[in-house]
């Protein structure tokens, strides 16, 4: 059989697809996040070949399943761990690690605090429903309190962690966040952290339509987004709103934000906090936002540093010449006349 | 071994072999102490089998006996299989040590005490009412009481050492008298201690002259009429060129020299800190130029995951742990099963269940390496034998490992990983190459397309231009690798990867037996550590006259394809196990043989006696 030879450049988004039958249910935000990072590898014009999709168990996981690249479908919540071995094995790689908010945040958090801190090169897309999908409905680590589930049907008590802020408290040193419906912004997004060398985390906010539909409408829905999103820039005032009257500047004398409107109180747009990625503690208050505060979308932080495998690389590099001769009698040894 | 520093020849005594155990708090340096006279007594030409046992504490409180850390060898002239049953001379460092191992001294057999340890504190400590140096109890045997706190601060006085930093040279002193004693020089101890302590050199010096002091008390001091000096011939062993080495050294140069035969570029081994099997760790970690990358994971689970990730894509990948550790990496073991990648996993066996006792050696994670998985989920499982023989197992596992794309499981233990015994250095022309072809073609290609020899899949590795494809822990299609529920392709593939894996008898050596004729009265059969006591103990029992063989195994599972018909040829099969019966049962449950077990879980290893007793 002959390959045929079609350049990277020249893929189409549906060149990315493999030929398995999508089997998600039907307007699951997945499908949306699935044709953003088809978009996104081929407006990058990703090597097919050198980019491997690694999963753990959950409805996102399924995702590798879908792509026309090399894809591993692993065990609940250790996708980093085996990213990270893949990475070791073969840096030049190009490795994405596809989770949720339970398998990612619940029985992976673990591997995800330590994939985060030790900065391995992966692209990680954690896809956050609030929701235990594929075992129909528990409520999940990112659950809001009062969530009525099957194993909580009185409404849940446990306060649930932030995506964003535990991967910042991690030590991760890229961290977004977009929405499955927020197509044009996903796709940047994606390709923002795919030419981040390093770990670089981005939280998705995706819809179940079966077991937890329309948990982000306070955010999404088409009235209330201008005011319960803020769209991050760096080097661009913190602004949002229908008309961008509003904005987030540091509350006088104390290390917390607070929303001004412009042409209030005296207030400027010299007074609104322009969005630095660099600054952890500010990506640390923008992660952390709750109503009624807009949620933050884009980038929140990106602080590169050389990844974990070019570091050990970086101290010695295995290729493996040295002579097992040599090795084996090293130390005291002594001969044995006949 | 030349010997101009010794005492005539003619005042020594011959020895075919002996049997000592340097005993002490876990903070008086006896490991080290054992191991350079191991080294000392290894360049002398004896053959040698070593044993260190010592407590999970890293400091337990000083002077109980909970914290006595021990070392014991066995050398001699002829075949030394063993760490020997019983001691012929102990050096106790303090009151706690004499307690704990005086009851291993033969009687008649020598103990050697620092006297200013028995003090009342410590007797105390070691909860003795009253001193044994004193009220008789050792009259059984020959008690040499000398002041070694105070002979090392004299020796070491020159160096300015504080009293502490001087009293940790008190090993140095009695190994000093230990290599007096029976001939050993001292240059290889002179040059460890010199590199060990480059950066101080006042200590280097301290402790130089300590051993020194100890050595020149042997040879100039006005001795009891018992303390002689002994000759140990040289052992008569294969001419070539010798080392000591470590169960642990044995399986990182052998999963190395695996990659080799392989042809692989690269070894990932991916470890989470546990006792006893940390040290492969340590040891595979400084061998980055011969193509390893070593990988500390933040768990277990991880460790294994990152090993199967780096096997995914194309290099060795390997993790170890110890049993608790192997339970947790289990659900990975299955995806590796599912997937069918090639993955060595090792387990250094230790005294369980739970956290039982981490430092001492037992073999009883049988059953895990076998069955201990969801489903049905078979592997290959080896065994080591020896030190010397984790070196060829280790390379087998890579081997069985690519050529049947499956996870190998090599059980070793904890009496493996640190015992020693001298090895005939092999050069790498003369190891087994096994290349492997990684698919490259992509005409008619699927991922679990079968060898029709083997039933193995293709490894490919990512990177490769026309093999994109997807693999997970979902069954798939037996025809097409694509996710399949259909009930008649899971009992098609449920019986794939169980013939895969029964297949690999074909391909490994019928059984041999070890000693003995292959069919008689007795077949002592065994696996792993266990070789050495039951080994001797088999040679006795024929010189005794009786009609017994042993068999050891590597290959625990599959077992070779002559193993029933070798079994069925004695009347009676012993499995002696420090286990509580579990290759009896495996043995029992595949060849329906009234095979009897003989179980030891004292977390010590088989004596011969314990043995040859069982034997008659």
């Amino acid at each position: 059989m002959t390959v045929t030879t079609i350049t990277d450049a020249q893929l189409a988004p549906k060149d990315y697809a493999s030929d398995q039958e999508v089997r998600w249910c039907p307007g699951c935000g997945d499908y949306a996040i699935l044709k953003a990072v088809q978009k996104a590898c081929a407006e990058l014009g990703v090597s097919r070949e050198r980019t491997v999709f690694v999963s753990g168990i959950g409805c996102a996981a399924r995702f590798p399943y879908y792509m026309s690249t090399y894809g591993f479908h692993t065990v609940h919540g250790r996708a980093p761990a085996i990213a990270t071995g893949i990475k070791l094995a073969n840096p030049e790689l190009d490795v994405w690690v596809m989770t949720g908010d339970g398998d990612g945040l619940s029985i992976g958090g673990n591997h995800m605090l330590h994939v985060l801190r030790r900065n391995v090169d992966l692209q990680i897309v954690l896809f956050n429903n609030e929701i235990y999908g594929l075992t129909k409905g528990q409520y999940s680590p990112t659950s809001r309190r009062g969530t009525r589930s099957p194993s909580t049907p009185l409404g849940s008590v446990e306060y649930p962690v932030s995506a964003c802020g535990f991967a910042l408290g991690a030590g991760a040193r890229f961290v977004a966040r977009s929405i499955d419906t927020l197509q044009p912004h996903l796709v940047a997004m994606l390709k923002r952290a795919h030419a981040h060398r390093g770990a670089s985390f981005v939280e998705i906010l995706q819809n179940c339509v079966v077991f937890n539909d329309a948990v982000f409408e306070n955010i999404t829905g088409k009235e209330v987004a201008p005011d319960a999103q803020i769209l991050l820039e760096h080097g661009r005032p913190l602004l949002f709103g229908k008309g961008k009257e509003r904005g987030l500047r540091l509350r006088p004398g104390k290390l917390e934000l607070e929303i001004v409107t412009l042409g209030e109180n005296g207030i400027s747009a010299a007074d609104v906090l322009v969005h630095d990625e660099t600054n952890r503690a500010l990506a640390q208050l923008l992660a952390a936002l709750e109503p009624p505060f807009p949620a933050a979308m884009g980038v929140l932080y990106c602080n590169p540093a050389l990844s974990y495998e070019r570091e050990v690389y970086a101290q010695g590099a295995a290729t493996g010449g040295g002579s097992l001769d040599t090795l084996l009698r090293t130390d005291r040894t002594w001969q044995v006349e006949a | 071994m030349a010997s101009g520093t010794l005492s005539p020849s003619s005042d020594r005594e011959t020895r075919d072999s002996v049997v000592i155990r340097f005993a002490g708090d876990s903070g008086d340096g006896m490991q080290v102490t054992g191991t350079q006279f191991t080294l000392e007594t290894a360049l002398a030409g004896n053959d040698l089998s070593t044993f260190p046992d010592f407590p999970a504490e890293i400091r337990a409180p000083a002077g109980t006996t909970f914290g006595v850390s021990a070392f014991q060898i066995h050398f001699g002239a002829v075949d030394v299989m063993t760490p020997g049953d019983a001691v012929d001379v102990l050096v106790a460092m303090n009151p706690a040590a004499l307690k704990v191992d005086v009851k291993d001294l033969r009687i008649g057999g020598t103990v050697i005490v620092d006297t200013a340890a028995f003090n009342e504190r410590n007797l105390a400590k070691a909860g003795y009412k009253t001193n044994p140096l004193d009220d008789n109890s050792l009259a059984p045997y020959q008690l040499l009481k000398f002041d070694i706190t105070k002979l090392t601060a004299d020796a070491v006085k020159p160096f300015g050492l504080s009293s502490r930093e001087a009293h940790l040279c008190r090993n140095m002193w009695a190994l000093g008298l230990l290599l007096w004693m029976y001939g050993r020089e001292r240059a290889a101890t002179t040059d460890w201690l010199k590199k060990k302590f480059a950066k101080k050199p006042e200590i280097a010096e301290a402790n130089l002259a300590a051993l020194n002091a100890g050595h020149a008390f042997g040879e100039t001091a006005e001795m009891p009429e018992h303390l002689v000096g002994y000759v140990v011939p040289k052992a008569a062993v294969q001419p070539g060129l010798y080392r000591t080495v470590s169960g642990t050294e044995a399986l990182a140069w052998g999963l190395v020299a695996g990659m080799r035969a392989a042809g692989l570029e690269r070894l990932v081994f991916a470890g989470y800190p546990i006792t006893p099997a940390s040290a492969l760790l340590h040891t595979l970690a400084t061998l980055r130029s011969y193509g390893v990358v070593t990988f500390q994971a933040e768990d277990e689970i991880a460790a294994i995951g990152a090993a199967l990730g780096a096997a995914y894509s194309g290099a060795l990948g390997v993790t170890s742990s110890s049993g608790p550790g192997i339970a947790l990496k289990t659900e990975m073991l299955g995806l590796a099963i599912a997937t069918e990648l090639p993955l060595v996993v090792i387990d250094s066996q230790r005294a369980g269940p739970s956290t039982g006792m981490p430092t001492k050696t037992e073999q009883s994670d049988l059953f895990q390496a076998v069955h201990g998985r969801n489903a049905d989920a078979p592997l290959a499982v080896l065994a080591a034998a020896t030190a010397v023989d984790c070196f060829d197992v280790a390379i087998e596992a890579v081997r069985l490992a690519t050529r049947y794309m499956t996870p190998v499981i090599i059980l070793s233990d904890g009496y493996l990983a640190h015992a020693a015994e001298p090895w005939r250095i092999p050069t790498e022309a003369d190891l087994p190459r096994f290349p492997i072809a990684f698919r490259t073609d992509p005409d008619g290609f699927h991922p679990f397309l079968r060898d029709s020899k083997t039933l193995a899949r293709p490894w490919v590795r990512p990177g490769t231009p026309g093999l994109e494809h997807r693999i997970g822990g979902l069954e798939k299609d037996y025809d097409t690798a694509h996710i399949s529920y259909d009930p008649d392709n899971h009992a098609r593939m449920t019986k794939a990867r169980a013939d895969k894996i029964a297949g690999i008898a074909r391909d490994v050596p019928l059984q041999a037996v070890a000693l003995g004729e292959d069919h008689g009265a007795l077949a002592v059969v065994a696996w792993g550590s266990t070789f050495g006591p039951i080994h001797q103990a088999v040679r006795r029992a024929r010189d005794e006259g009786h009609d017994v063989a042993h068999i050891h195994l590597r290959y625990v599972s599959p077992f070779p394809r002559n193993l029933g018909d070798l079994l069925k040829r004695y009347d009676r099969v012993l499995v002696p196990e420090m286990n509580n019966g579990q290759l009896v049962r495996l043995l029992r449950a595949e060849y329906l043989i009234p095979a009897e077990g003989l179980s030891k879980v004292t977390g010590k290893p088989f004596k011969v006696a314990e043995i040859l007793e069982a034997i008659r």
